[in-house]
């Protein structure tokens, strides 16, 4: 009966965000020659967060390619290597350089499938660190997933523990389909949690419900869903009771957990930090006043990131952008309250 | 002073006709007491008073037929004490009860004459007092469906959220404590709220426009056709077998739970393929026998029963299947049904084993030849071919026919070729 916690190390080990990423790809690319990595510093320099140090040795530069800085290759080789049967695994190094790759994502890659009819389809992950709240300025902040979440045929996952970070990386590895795979760059090493050992997938497309509460639902990703959580939880003090739903992927969309839980607490606050005109607060308010109108106690309600160009590098800049903890549980508070 | 609206007597139902009145202009009534019968064409009632009073004026004519939450009446209130205001001229009252029919209804709420007049020159109204008004106004989406729901009226409920606002929970505490607060003026309730899926004792359950539907279908196909009965019992061992091992990778692939249905309608549209007279409608210029294999799936929902219809099932895989029913299964439980996912279905499997049942006499699904049910799949021991007993799973598959269209001979074969093909399904296979 003592032997649960090792039969626990044994099973799981700690890890936080950056070392989940890199467990699952060698593990991907030890189990599936298919399996290639390219992008700007993945070689040599093992990527700029060390990502992928040592792959070059280990598999070789035919597998783990050193890109020049040019996304739109970048990408586009990716799309050619999986239609005609690789696996590859792009990187573009921070999604602020994304902007040149923006038409073989969306012109070439998400519409492969439908343009050939089924005959071609194209299992491309493309992996990249986003968000802000480290002091990157203008071009090492940015949240990028509205740009693309209006593509059919694209899926988007951004999870923010590293148990899903693994399922999740997994399961855009396995997909037939192209999977924008966006890693929140502050919870890399911020976030650290138990990943079970072994291949395992967690389905893209299904949200988490992180904390129960009866009062107000709040939905969330990446990094926020940290602090989202954190505000939560300092309002049970208070006797509110606010519950938490994780997104995990931004599309699929899981429709059903977020009208469930509005349907049973009748209030929805969003948090994301990406903009909020058009985000995906947008979608989802909208979604939820589509279908779940009269379950609705109060306006819905979205904290979201101010409509400016970018964060700022000054720190009172990237603070005016960012949601703090703080301002997540006023905002909670005041829609219990209404 | 209450204003009474004709009542919603049933889900659907948008309208009425005052059959008759029974209390005239100036007498008097009991709370409780009906006062006036009113008719719609799903059902007659007499309705209640909600107050104690004296009938001070009709607005709607006998035999007249309005718009439900058109004022009918108005009633003195004699306990709340109200002092008489003055007369309005019956015109006026008239065309302000017809001003307040056009207005926006809030449910559990007597329309008041609050909104400024119209352009057409209707005399403007003394407005109510203030905080009536900003609770309606803040009554958000959900205080005015659970009002209507629970029958409350938000005007006696006491509001705990901002600035007093009345909360949705405010509104289902006020129901959970009684009958004090839930009993809103404006829908007199003819049988309390006694309804399908929590029906009282006591009580007579309006019908529901989904209830007469189904109520009318039952007695055409059991008068029309006349039904005979045939039981197979099946072993699905392997096929059992075959959707436990494909059960966790289909849900974490298709985001739906792999039920034994999809097996159920592949062998079944099998087997209509093997008897095409199975699929057929009888009619009066013969029998006929169609090409499309639509299959219907009876889903029971606490308040009604609902086929909707997998369209093309000969088309689809098992996997297909599987994400069909999983859809149409979905949207029933969300009633979200259109009426397309209703139409067209050829045949009728009835799962009926779901719910523990291992033996059932169906009736067959209006203007179809027959319905199949798939009953409880049990462990038992059996004796098989070479006199081992073993364990296995068993299910009994009992099938309705409309005799008219198909005999014995035919029916005993579609289920025999039925119990082949679940028999020999799994425990390989692709979905």
């Amino acid at each position: 009966m003592a032997v649960t916690s090792s039969e626990m190390t044994a099973s799981s080990q700690v890890m936080n965000n950056v070392e989940a990423v890199r467990a699952t790809l060698y593990e991907a690319m030890k189990n599936d020659e298919r399996t290639i990595i390219l992008g700007e510093d993945v070689g040599a320099r093992g990527n700029v967060f060390l990502i992928t140090k040592d792959f070059i040795d280990e598999f070789g530069a035919e597998r783990v390619i050193d890109t020049p800085i040019a996304e739109a290759s970048i990408v586009g080789i990716a799309v050619g290597m999986a239609m005609e049967g690789l696996r590859p695994i792009a990187e573009i190094q921070f999604a602020d350089f994304i902007y040149p790759s923006f038409n073989q994502i969306v012109g070439e890659a998400a519409k492969t499938r439908y343009r050939s009819n089924g005959e071609y389809t194209c299992p491309l992950v493309i992996r990249t660190p986003y968000g802000g709240g480290v002091r990157g300025a203008l071009s090492h902040s940015v949240c990028v997933e509205a740009l693309f979440y209006h593509v059919p045929g694209l899926k988007i996952v951004a999870p923010a523990f590293p148990a899903d970070v693994k399922g999740l990386l997994n399961a855009a590895i396995d997909d037939p389909d192209p999977v924008m795979f966006l890693e929140h760059k502050k919870t890399y090493r911020l976030i650290k949690g138990e990943v079970p050992n072994g291949h395992y997938t967690i389905p893209i497309g299904k949200a988490n419900l992180l904390k129960e509460g009866t009062q107000l639902s709040v939905v969330s990703y990446g990094l926020y869903v940290h602090w989202a959580l954190e505000a939560a939880k300092s309002l049970e003090d208070e006797g509110m009771s606010v519950e938490v739903i994780d997104l995990r992927s931004i599309r699929p969309m899981d429709k059903s957990a977020i009208l469930a839980s509005v349907e049973k607490t009748r209030k929805l606050l969003i948090i994301h930090e990406d903009n909020k005109f058009g985000g995906i607060g947008a979608e989802i308010s909208a979604m939820v006043a589509e279908e779940a109108l009269f379950h609705l106690d109060a306006p819905i309600r979205r904290l979201c990131g101010p409509d400016v160009p970018a964060m700022g590098y000054a720190q009172p800049l990237e603070e005016a952008f960012m949601s703090s903890p703080a301002q997540m549980a006023d905002a909670m508070r005041e829609m219990v309250r209404f | 002073m209450t204003t009474i609206t004709m009542p919603q007597l049933g889900e659907t139902v948008t309208e009425g006709t005052v059959a008759q009145w029974l209390k005239r202009v100036g007498e008097s009534v009991e709370k409780y007491e009906p006062f006036v019968e009113v008719s719609t064409d799903k059902v007659n009632a007499e309705v209640p008073s909600p107050v104690s009073g004296v009938i001070r004026e009709v607005l709607v004519k006998e035999g007249e037929t309005v718009a439900t939450g058109t004022p009918i009446a108005i009633i003195d209130d004699v306990s709340s004490g109200t002092a008489p205001i003055e007369q309005a001229s019956p015109a006026a009252t008239k065309a302000e009860a017809n001003r307040m029919a056009g207005d926006e209804p809030v449910p559990g709420f007597a329309p008041v004459p609050s909104a400024p007049p119209r352009s057409n020159g209707q005399p403007a109204v003394a407005a109510p007092s203030a905080p009536l008004d900003e609770t309606l106004r803040t009554a958000s989406p959900a205080v005015r469906r659970l009002a209507r729901e629970h029958n409350v009226d938000i005007r006696a409920v006491k509001g705990t959220g901002n600035a007093g606002r009345v909360t949705a929970r405010d509104v289902t505490t006020a129901a959970a404590a009684g009958p004090a607060i839930a009993t809103g003026p404006a829908r007199p309730a003819p049988s309390g709220t006694s309804t399908y899926g929590e029906p009282i004792p006591g009580t007579t359950i309006p019908f529901t426009q989904a209830r007469r539907i189904i109520a009318q279908r039952m007695v055409e196909s059991k008068q029309t056709a006349p039904h005979a009965w045939s039981t197979v019992e099946v072993d699905v061992t392997n096929l059992w077998r075959w959707r436990e091992r494909e059960k966790a990778h289909f849900e974490r692939e298709t985001g739906y739970k792999l039920t034994l249905l999809p097996f159920f309608i592949r062998a079944v549209v099998q087997a209509l393929q093997a008897f095409p007279l199975v699929n057929a409608r009888f009619t009066p210029e013969g029998i006929q026998v169609l090409k499309e294999i639509n299959i219907g799936i009876a889903i029971g929902l606490p308040a009604n029963l609902i086929v909707p219809v997998v369209k093309g099932a000969d088309r689809l895989t098992i996997k297909a299947l599987g994400v069909a029913a999983g859809e149409l299964i979905d949207k029933a439980r969300r009633n979200k049904l259109g009426v397309d996912d209703l139409a067209g279905g050829t045949f009728t499997v009835n799962n009926t084993g779901a719910n523990g049942s291992v033996l059932s006499a169906p009736i067959i699904n209006g203007g179809q030849a027959a319905i199949v049910t798939m009953e409880a799949i049990v462990k038992r021991p059996v004796v098989r071919g070479d006199d081992a007993i073993a364990i296995r799973h068993m299910m009994n598959s009992c099938l309705s026919i409309d005799h008219r269209v198909l005999d014995g001979y035919s029916a005993s074969g579609f289920l025999a070729e039925l119990k082949r093909r679940l028999e020999s399904m799994g425990p390989d296979g692709a979905l």
